[in-house]
């Protein structure tokens, strides 16, 4: 029996897919976009992963599924919170992790763990797009940039315009004030990144904080969101390097399974 | 005979009415805000002037309202948009209790006393749920334009019920059920009534009393007048010139304001004249 177990992390915005292999390596991973096709989002991300992993999707003996959108997809032996597959995959990454941020497209949670990566409190907004990705994105929309082009451009600003960031709607007139009164769009930017971070920071104390602080999600890839967290936590804080921030969570399903898998050789091991 | 305006400064349009002494409309005029407000707010007062064929110099008095009020450079004074719209729909319904005024990005419950006076007001100002904007999410999301909104929405026959709070997931919630099946008038119609049930629960804060008088801009959907009726559970007036109660307000203000300067002038010849 193949020991290969796949994670999907079916996200607001994308769709991710982690294959780990017995020695809790990953073998293979992909990212779709979610869209309104869920269920398909997920069989592609798997088979991408699958792919880079060299194997077949019926290779993978195991799959677990979380995210938001994990009861709408049929693959996955098993669900679970996307809360407890990214306690999982952040303590695999770092494991001495009691706090974790996650700010994804449309959702933001922070929850805290105890003994054992279970999650002890969490906090999360879904509610209201301002504390969420979706606030840079509106953000940078309104000044004609993409979302990719964020990180690129807050790179070159020093000082933040100050955004007031209660709502992503709003934001368009205080975009269009500040672009009128002449600020530069990486200052905006910038600003509405400490925006966006002041209101983690207030889902965090709200958990409770303690460090270590292991950051997640797919707005981490944006450099400066990590450096402003670490400014106003004052402390030091971790990120998986490169992608491996949005994949943390669908890396966790994946160490899941591999436990599963485990379980359920162990009682066949048992003599009857 | 005298003239005054009243020039609207909104978030997302400028509106601008010039009465007579009469308090007659004698023109308005509308434009869009955009970024530069106060030349909005002139444009807006020179379209006006020009289709009341006045010269600026004959009108004697102009007040600015709106959020951008304190940027209407050429006026004479400010007063807030809430004691405009009241003081505005009290003049087209004399019977008006309370306003409840839907513009771009603000909605505001306000009741009035008989007089006109405002009692109390409420407002959401730090979220567009409950807005014109969330209109205007679903009408890009769909791809259909503002102003067939309404009459799309009343063809509706089993509304989808819309859960998100946030405008901005408000647009994906809408494709999503798009991408369902559900039919485009039975989305636009849960969209109407999510608006419709925020904007009456903001009533409800300031407490109903009738008659209500619907003011702004989404006053023109027709879907919005019958969703909003319906969770006020009262009839609500609706004037052709919803759009313009804000300005028309401001306008009366100025009347005031210019025959209050004129009364002590009369006052004082008319003693000099009993001398």
């Amino acid at each position: 029996m193949s020991a290969w177990t796949a994670g999907i992390d079916v996200g607001s915005t994308y769709t991710k897919a982690v294959v780990l292999g017995p020695d809790r390596a990953i073998a293979g991973r992909a990212l779709r976009p979610t869209g309104f096709q869920l269920a398909r989002a997920a069989e592609e991300a798997l088979e991408a992963a699958c792919g880079e992993a060299g194997l077949a999707p019926g290779d993978v003996a195991y799959t677990v599924a979380t995210g938001f959108g994990r009861h709408q997809v049929k693959v996955g032996d098993v669900r679970v919170t996307d809360l407890t597959a990214a306690a999982r995959g952040a303590t695999l990454l770092f494991p001495r992790t009691r706090t974790i941020l996650d700010v994804g497209g449309q959702t933001m949670k922070a929850s805290r763990l105890g003994e054992g990566a279970k999650v002890r409190s969490f906090r999360l907004n879904d509610k209201c797009a301002a504390g969420t990705g979706a606030f840079l994105e509106k953000t940078a929309r309104y000044m004609g940039f993409d979302t990719e082009e964020i990180g690129p451009l807050v790179a070159t600003s020093k000082t933040p315009t100050s955004i007031s960031g209660v709502c992503a709607v709003f934001a368009e007139s205080e975009v269009i004030n500040h672009l009128s009164q002449g600020a530069a769009p990486a200052d905006i930017m910038h600003g509405a990144i400490v925006s966006l971070v002041g209101r983690s920071v207030q889902l965090m104390k709200r958990v409770g904080m303690e460090p270590e602080f292991t950051l997640i999600g797919g707005i981490l890839r944006f450099a400066r969101m990590a450096e402003v967290v670490r400014e106003q936590l004052r402390a030091a804080v971790n990120v998986p390097e490169g992608d491996l921030v949005q994949f943390t969570a669908a890396l966790g399903a994946a160490l899941l399974g591999q436990q599963r898998l485990r379980h359920r050789a162990a009682p066949a091991a048992v003599p009857a | 005979m005298a003239h005054v305006a009243g020039v609207d400064v909104g978030s997302t349009q400028t509106k601008a009415v010039i009465v007579d002494e009469g308090r007659r409309i004698a023109a308005r005029a509308l434009t869009m805000t955009g970024a530069n407000v106060t030349r909005a707010a002139e444009e807006a007062f020179g379209e006006a002037l020009r289709a009341a064929r006045l010269e600026e110099e004959e009108v004697e008095y102009v007040v600015g309202t709106g959020y951008g009020r304190y940027r209407v450079t050429f006026g004479n004074t400010q007063v807030t948009e809430i004691s405009c719209h009241g003081r505005g729909a009290v003049h087209m319904f004399p019977r008006t209790r309370t306003v409840v005024d839907m513009g771009g990005q603000d909605t505001k419950a306000i009741r009035v006393a008989p007089t006109g006076e405002i009692e109390d007001f409420c407002m959401n100002d730090k979220c567009a749920a409950g807005t014109g904007r969330f209109l205007g999410a679903a009408a890009s999301a769909l791809d259909i334009p503002l102003d067939a909104l309404g009459a799309t929405a009343l063809r509706g026959e089993r509304a989808v019920k819309i859960s998100t709070t946030c405008t901005v997931f408000a647009e994906s919630e809408v494709l999503a059920w798009l991408g369902r099946g559900k039919k485009i008038e039975d989305i636009l119609l849960g969209v109407h009534q999510s608006i419709a049930g925020r904007s009456a629960a903001l009533a409800r804060r300031v407490g109903i009393e009738q008659e209500i008088t619907f003011t702004g801009g989404v006053a023109k959907n027709v879907a919005m007048i019958e969703t909003l009726s319906r969770a006020l559970g009262a009839p609500v007036n609706v004037s052709d010139d919803s759009h313009y109660m804000g300005a028309l307000g401001a306008a009366l203000f100025a009347l005031d304001r210019l025959l209050a300067a004129r009364a002590p002038a009369r006052a004082a010849a008319a003693t000099g004249g009993a001398a």
